[in-house]
């Protein structure tokens, strides 16, 4: 009696461990099941139906991904914002940098190796090799996922243009007759027929950089740390010429030259610009952010010298991850990743999706663009939402007439930040000083950059 | 001296002794343990949001990090990268272009007023209440106040409509070398005059009104009063008020960041926007120990300055 009684309450015990235990471990398999990321959304001061727009996708992925939370933080790239994030481990699981930046951060191993992941995907092989490759390491490893590559273009406001006396579907096409319209606008509009980015954030030297490439020029030869800067060549010191008499002599630049990249978009979305350098993505900023009137926009390829070098500086953005993300997380990260910013390039129906989606909340759909895959998957992607498209396409139609005539070029690929600084003060030398002297500016600048190049800065 | 008056002074010295003898219970109960307590929480706040900082300042300026890696110790090197840099003359330059105008219309500026205000007997709180708005203003809302409506480099900017009615501009008051540096101190001026004038208005208060009025019957007037009266009876609160500018100006970041990023041309280049540019600015984070090398140089600067400024004025201050 004793021994059944003692077997008996041997069973129980056993029975009960083996509950408790089981409990828990279900408990641990449903919390590990549940995986929460937070993803970068849209820039701070975007328009309710933006964010709707976001929320909708949100919704959406969450559905089809019950075992995923999306928290959305506003987020605009900030190379100051990032850094005292990833100081204190505040960075979103998923967010986006510039083609700018993204090998640098790559390199110092802030942000994700993604290499793994971004090779399982179906269409990793259809990449543009010169896209992919800004999203990848010196060592080859893959650091972010490039969904979006804009080539930089003229944009210009139609109204001013008729104002002016000048046709508005015949935009500029030599530097030359830029500078004639510039100095036609300024005249007979009061506004800037020209403006151009001259802050010491780093704006001023990309966009000079982009009329040097223009012309022919390059800021550097060769890679990573043993790069030669070549700031002081020829083109760049024909790219500063052209400004220091656009600003002295026809007097065609307007009475503002701090403009950075926020600040001359909202000004030509206010009619005070009649022409300015940009990416040809901005749209999209110029509708949600800056409240623009799409009658007035126009948008037109950038004019080339007749040299075998001229070329158009592109750029665009990249999705990265947190470097700490790793196992779900991670696998939660890249799903995102994938349907956010890419499905959408390499099937139907994710396009229609979003394209639908944009249009419910009044956003923009087609605007114009340059290839992260294939010009074929590009042009396919487009016919698949053509009844979506509300961007004023025929106002568009110098820039996607002309710019796949054009060749593409990349950023200078070392210290790409430090190359634009170090050119900064040399722009805003030109915009200030009419005795500057250019040739002396560049020689220093060249100095300068050189440096950050041979340290890795 | 008898041997029992020895006797009894030697047990003197030896209880004092014996109560000088340190005692952790006697500490205590001497109020020492319930000093400490109320102590703890300053302690704990300024350790952790002070002391611990600079500490980890002093050791990143001997680093190279990424904010990822583990550090690596880097010696001298972040010293001497700044100290090479190009832009560290333009900064140190700069700086103290920027201290010196300050204190040419920030110092007298104030003390001005605060004569002025205190010898307005009726308007004397509306008087001060309006040189001390500015401070109250958020310093962004001042800074975006100045840049577009003040120092607008078009037409319709304040100054340039203002100027434009005598034939004068538009002027790019932000957008060239020569102006950009003394608009940012009349702005900076403005932004920070009111709380030296309310500390110069107190000063005052504590100044003997028989002084004033013997002075009167000697047939002083205001200049003579000012001058042998007023200033040498506040020239304590004068010197430190000067210390204090010194070490404010030197250490100007909001101004330059916010209104020209320290151009056109880095002419308003500061050292503490130097810093910043090391830390945020292209580097995307591997600056720190240049950018941390760089304030331990200017928190020395200043700690040395205010030390020998001290000693040098001891003599002549009244506190």
């Amino acid at each position: 009696m004793k021994s059944i009684f003692r077997a008996m309450t041997l069973a129980v015990v056993v029975t009960a461990m083996l509950l408790v235990v089981g409990a828990g471990s279900m408990a641990t398999a449903g919390q590990q099941a549940k995986v929460t990321i937070s993803v970068a959304a849209l820039r701070p001061g975007s328009s309710d139906e933006a964010k709707k727009q976001f929320n909708d996708n949100v919704a959406l992925f969450e559905k089809q991904h019950p075992n995923i939370d999306v928290k959305a933080t506003e987020y605009a790239w900030n190379g100051a914002t990032f850094a005292a994030q990833l100081a204190a481990g505040r960075l979103p699981t998923v967010f986006t940098v510039p083609f700018t930046d993204a090998r640098t951060l790559g390199e110092h191993r802030q942000v994700a190796d993604i290499t793994a992941a971004v090779k399982k995907w179906p269409y990793y092989k259809k990449f543009q090799k010169t896209i992919i490759a800004e999203a990848t390491t010196g060592k080859g490893r893959i650091i972010g996922v490039p969904y979006a590559a804009y080539a930089q273009a003229l944009h210009y406001n139609r109204d001013l243009f008729r104002q002016a006396g000048l046709d508005p579907n015949k935009p500029p096409t030599t530097w030359a007759q830029l500078r004639k319209y510039a100095k036609q606008i300024s005249q007979r509009t009061g506004q800037a027929g020209y403006a151009q980015m001259g802050l010491n954030d780093n704006t001023a030297g990309w966009i000079l950089t982009t009329v040097a490439y223009t012309l022919g020029g390059r800021m550097e030869t060769g890679r990573g740390t043993a790069a030669t800067a070549t700031l002081n060549n020829k083109y760049t010191v024909q790219a500063l010429q052209l400004l220091k008499q656009m600003r002295w002599t026809d007097n065609s630049m307007g009475a503002t030259y701090d403009y950075t990249w926020p600040t001359i978009n909202q000004a030509f979305a206010a009619g005070k610009i009649g022409m300015f350098v940009n990416g040809s993505d901005i749209y999209t900023f110029l509708v949600q952010a800056a409240n623009l009137d799409p009658k007035i926009y126009g948008i037109a390829p950038l004019p080339l010298a007749k040299n075998k070098t001229a070329g158009v500086l592109g750029g665009g953005s990249i999705a990265v991850v947190r470097p700490d993300t790793k196992g779900a997380k991670l696998d939660a990260a890249m799903k995102w990743i994938d349907f956010f910013y890419m499905e959408k390039l390499v099937k139907k129906t994710a396009a229609l999706r979003d394209a639908r989606i944009l249009v419910a909340n009044q956003q923009p759909v087609g605007v114009p663009a340059f290839p992260i895959f294939n010009k074929k998957q590009y042009d396919l992607a487009n016919t698949w939402i053509k009844p979506y498209i509300n961007v004023p396409l025929k106002q568009m139609n110098p820039f996607l007439k002309g710019i796949f005539k054009q060749n593409l070029y990349p950023e200078p690929a070392a210290s790409t930040q430090s190359v634009y600084h170090a050119l900064d003060p040399v722009v805003q030398s030109v915009f200030t000083d009419r005795n500057a002297n250019i040739s002396d500016l560049l020689a220093q600048a060249n100095e300068v950059a050189q440096k950050a190049i041979r340290d890795g800065k | 001296m008898s041997a029992t008056a020895r006797d009894v002074s030697v047990a003197a010295v030896a209880n004092a002794r014996r109560r000088d003898r340190y005692s952790p219970i006697g500490w205590a109960r001497g109020g020492g343990l319930a000093a400490l307590l109320f102590a703890l929480p300053m302690l704990a706040i300024f350790g952790a949001f002070s002391w611990y900082p600079i500490v980890r300042l002093v050791v990143l300026s001997f680093q190279h990090t990424n904010l990822i890696d583990p550090p690596t110790w880097a010696g001298l090197q972040n010293f001497r990268d700044v100290i090479e840099d190009p832009l560290f003359t333009t900064a140190v330059r700069n700086t103290a272009y920027f201290a010196g105008l300050a204190l040419l219309f920030g110092y007298p500026i104030p003390l001005m007023a605060a004569v002025l205000i205190s010898e307005s007997r009726r308007l004397r709180g509306i008087y001060s209440a309006l040189a001390y708005l500015p401070v109250v203003i958020p310093p962004v809302v001042g800074v975006m106040l100045w840049k577009y409506v003040f120092y607008e480099p078009s037409s319709v900017g304040l100054f340039n409509t203002v100027l434009g009615w005598f034939g004068f501009g538009p002027y790019g008051w932000l957008q060239s070398p020569g102006t950009a540096m003394p608009s940012l101190v009349v702005e900076s001026t403005w932004a920070n005059a009111g709380t030296t004038v309310i500390i110069y208005l107190a000063a005052l208060t504590s100044v003997d009104r028989d002084l004033y009025d013997a002075a009167s019957v000697d047939g002083a007037g205001l200049w003579r009063k000012i001058w042998h009266i007023t200033l040498p009876q506040m020239r304590g609160v004068l010197l430190v008020t000067f210390m204090l500018q010194i070490i404010g100006t030197v250490q100007v970041f909001l101004e330059p960041f916010l209104f020209t990023s320290g151009g056109p041309a880095n002419a308003t280049l500061t050292l503490l926007l130097l810093v910043y540019q090391y830390a945020f600015g292209n580097s995307v984070g591997v600056g720190f120990g240049q950018a941390a090398a760089l304030s331990l140089m200017v928190a020395v600067f200043l700690a040395l300055f205010s030390v020998v400024f001290m000693r040098l004025t001891r003599s002549w201050s009244t506190t």
